[in-house]
Parts: structure tokens; sequence; C-alpha cells
């Protein structure tokens, strides 16, 4: 076996890869362009899969564009919360860390709870169905029960319940927004993780007329703002709403109260 | 002389490398919506391709050559080109940031841009000495950049045009690709 021909092409691959290094480490210096320094510790910290879920041309491209604070780191999907605190730290901005947002879905007019209008066997997404007269459900303010919200939860982290309406895993959950984008009737709503106490209603119509549609919607009747002396509930159109600020452990809760069942109190020692 | 101009008509349109040959078929669609990135890409791609035939050919002549190591020509190549890349994108970076980031994944992507790899490998096949591996490598940039820029037109056009749906994006461009590939066919045996 003939050895030199093997020392020939590392010695000469070698020299070739030196080179070149060379050649490009002076280039750098060179032609260094001055950028925010950030850019490159946020592109670090980003995933690197350059996946395009954000709508740029890759992790690098959206970094540059986070320290320009053109975009929100939301906007990606993927990272983690971990890489998100320190990016945030990076920015200068609190990303809600201290307190994190879960979303939560607003109504609780599931099937067998809220009367049925129609039979729609259009295209099974709530988008499509709102062109179509806002699908079977009577209730022109509360889900409709196609689970757009499902499908574009990137964590798996909201599931259709046995009555047809999506359940948010307050673990899973990180808050990134979709889920609220892609509702068309605006039932979910994205709350700290801190707030307990929900009216699970979106009807605005007036008492007599929500009840006829749904056995679970708020009918305003403001049992809940006389049994707390108006802190911590106020009624507005013909909807109950908690002031979450003034709401404290202490105060004696108006759920057994509620007529209709639709102040709910949802998690609590399980989550931070 | 003449040996130069027939090196120069063979690779611009007989042997166009993208349309005929079918390398670099990559950055043809990718930054072919519209007109004036497309022609920076053009020749961002022919300076590389220049550059990477000539420094590829001293590397075969001198280095491989003189010590019998053909069997390193792809691995060198590559190597030459990848450098080359790199050297380009800065360069790119520095003089223009807006067209940096028009060629954004792309100017990176030259690196894996198998026309270039292509070129390297031909002049060798073909054996051109210096000077006409130059003016090989040059003259498949300015191909390059011509298919690249009459695609670029063309979907531009595209934009405008009553395109039944489903042909809609990807599918029309293909398509369009293949016609215009068709008509450089028609080059052949020009040379």
């Amino acid at each position: 076996m003939n050895y030199t021909s093997l020392v020939y092409a590392v010695l000469s691959m070698g020299g070739m890869g030196l080179f070149f290094s060379i050649l490009i480490t002076l280039a750098n210096k060179k032609l260094h362009v001055e950028e925010d320094p950030r850019i490159e510790l946020i592109s670090d910290l980003l995933p690197g899969a350059n996946c395009g879920s954000c709508g740029y041309a890759g992790c690098a491209n959206f970094a540059e564009n986070l320290a320009g604070a053109k975009s929100q780191l939301s906007d990606c999907p993927v990272c983690g919360a971990e890489a998100a605190e320190k990016i945030a730290q990076i920015l200068g901005v609190d990303v809600e860390t201290g307190e994190r947002k879960v979303a939560i879905v607003m109504c609780q007019g599931g099937d067998g709870v809220v009367k049925k209008k129609a039979d729609y066997d259009g295209i099974q997404s709530c988008i499509g169905a709102t062109f179509v007269s806002g699908g079977e459900r009577a209730c022109n303010y509360g889900c409709i029960g196609y689970g757009d919200c499902v499908t574009v939860c990137p964590f798996d982290a909201i599931h259709m319940n046995d009555k047809g309406i999506p359940v948010v895993d307050r673990v899973q959950c990180t808050g990134c927004g979709n889920c609220v984008e892609a509702c068309p009737r605006n039932v979910i709503e994205l709350h700290p993780i801190s707030h307990h106490v929900f009216v699970l209603c979106r009807n605005e119509d007036s008492g007599k007329n929500s009840r006829a549609v749904c056995s679970a919607a708020c009918i305003g009747c403001k049992i809940c703002e006389k049994a707390v002396d108006g802190v911590g509930f106020t009624v507005e159109n013909n909807l109950a709403i908690v002031d979450h600020d003034k709401y404290t452990k202490e105060l004696v809760l108006p759920t057994e109260k509620c007529p209709t069942k639709c102040i709910i109190i949802v998690g609590e020692a399980d989550e931070a | 002389m003449v040996n130069i101009f027939i090196i120069f008509l063979s690779a611009v349109i007989v042997n166009n490398y993208v349309l005929v040959n079918f390398l670099g078929i990559c950055p043809f669609i990718g930054v072919s919506k519209k007109i004036s990135p497309a022609v920076s890409m053009g020749m961002a791609t022919t300076f590389v391709m220049t550059l990477t035939s000539a420094v590829s050919w001293l590397i075969n002549k001198y280095i491989l050559e003189g010590l019998n190591l053909q069997f390193l020509q792809t691995v060198s190549f590559i190597l030459v080109i990848a450098s080359l890349v790199q050297l380009v994108e800065m360069f790119v970076k520095k003089i223009s940031k807006p067209l940096y980031d028009a060629l954004g994944i792309f100017l990176p992507l030259i690196t894996t841009n198998c026309a270039i790899l292509g070129v390297a490998l031909f002049l060798v096949l073909k054996e051109y000495n210096f000077i006409e591996s130059i003016i090989f490598g040059f003259s498949a940039g300015v191909g390059f950049t011509l298919a690249i820029v009459i695609m670029a037109g063309i979907r531009e056009e595209l934009e405008l045009a009553d395109v039944p749906e489903y042909f809609k994006g990807a599918a029309i461009t293909m398509i369009v690709a293949g016609c215009l590939a068709l008509a450089f066919m028609g080059f052949s045996g020009l040379i």
C-alpha cells in the first residue's frame, strides 16, 4: 500500500482548509458590518430550526426583526419558555414571565346546553360555519364548536370536551394567542394565570333572550353583583364582568348563587 | 479567440446550465419572483462561478494533478465553493444590506448550488486551460443569469395572468420552466 498519497491527501486538504479559513477570518475582520450585538445573542437562543413559522426567512432574520422591535417573540411558536425569558431580558421587555398568560374559552354552551338552530354539514371549521349563518348552535356569541382553535394550537394545549367545547390545558398553554386569533367569535381570551374566577359567557342579549338559546348563559340578573356588594362583579350589557384586581381569596364567591352556573373557578393550587 | 467565443456561446445558450443541463434549479425557482433580486442572484452566482473556476483550475492543476490526487476533486472543489460563498456573503452584506436581505437564505445556498460544482467538474472534464476555464465559468454564470432573469420576467407577467385556480403557484412555474427549457433545446446542434 502506498502511504505517501495518503499523506499528500491529508496535507493538501488540510493546507487548503487552513488557507481558506485564514482568508475568511481576514475577510470577516475587513468586511465586518456593525450590527446590533443583540441580534447574535438572540439568534443563538432561538431554536435555529429555520422552520419559517414566524414568517421570516429564518431564525437569524427573525432575530433581526426582534431586535428592531418589528416583530414579537410570540411569533415564534417553537421557542421554549426558558429561551423566551432570556431573549426578553436581552430585549429589555418583560415578556409576561412573572405573569404567565393562558387562554380561556369564555363559553360553556356545548351540545345539549345550547339550543340547536340548524343542521350544518358544510366545511367543518368555525370560520367556514361563520360564513353560513354561524353553524348549528343558536347562540350568536358563543363557541361554534368545530375546533379551529384546536387545529391552530402548536402546543397541543387545547382539546374539545365531550360537549364540543374546547378546554385549555392550563399547564401546557404558553399563551401564544393563536387560538385567540383563530376564533371567529372571539370567545377565547388570554388571562394571567393568577386569574381564577371567570364568567364563562359572552352573550350580551337580554336575560330572556340569552336564556332562550342556552341554559348556561349569563342572564345579567345581577345576583352576583348584589352578593358581593359590587366588589368584584359588575354587570354591563347583560353580562357579568369579573374585576380580577378586586377579587381576593377571602371574598365569598357567588358561584353557587348564580342561577345558570356560569361563574366558574378555573384551576387553583396546581399552577403557580 | 474563436475557441473562447465558442465556449462562451456554448455555456450561455446551447448548454445553458439551468435550462439544458438542469443544474441549479433551486435558486432558479426560488429567487425568480421579481426581476431585480433575480439579476442580483445571477450576478452573485456569476461572480462565485468565475472565481470558483479559476481557483479550482489552479488547485486541480498544481495540487491535485501534481500529487496524483484527482480523487479529491469533488471534496476540494466543494471546499473552494463554500469558502468563496462565505466571502461573497460578507461582501454583499457590507456593500448592500437590502440586497443581502432580498437574497436571504438563497445567498448561502449558492454553496449547494449544483451548477457551481458542475462548472468546476466540467472544466476538468473538458480539459480547458486557465483562460478558457475562467471564460467557461463566467459564461456559465451569464447563462444562469439569463435563464433566471427570463424566468423572473415571465413570472412577473404571470402575476397578472388569469391562471386556472389549481395551476397557481408552483405548478404553473414548473410548466413555464419546462416551456423555457424546450425553447432552449432548440439551440442544440448549433455548436
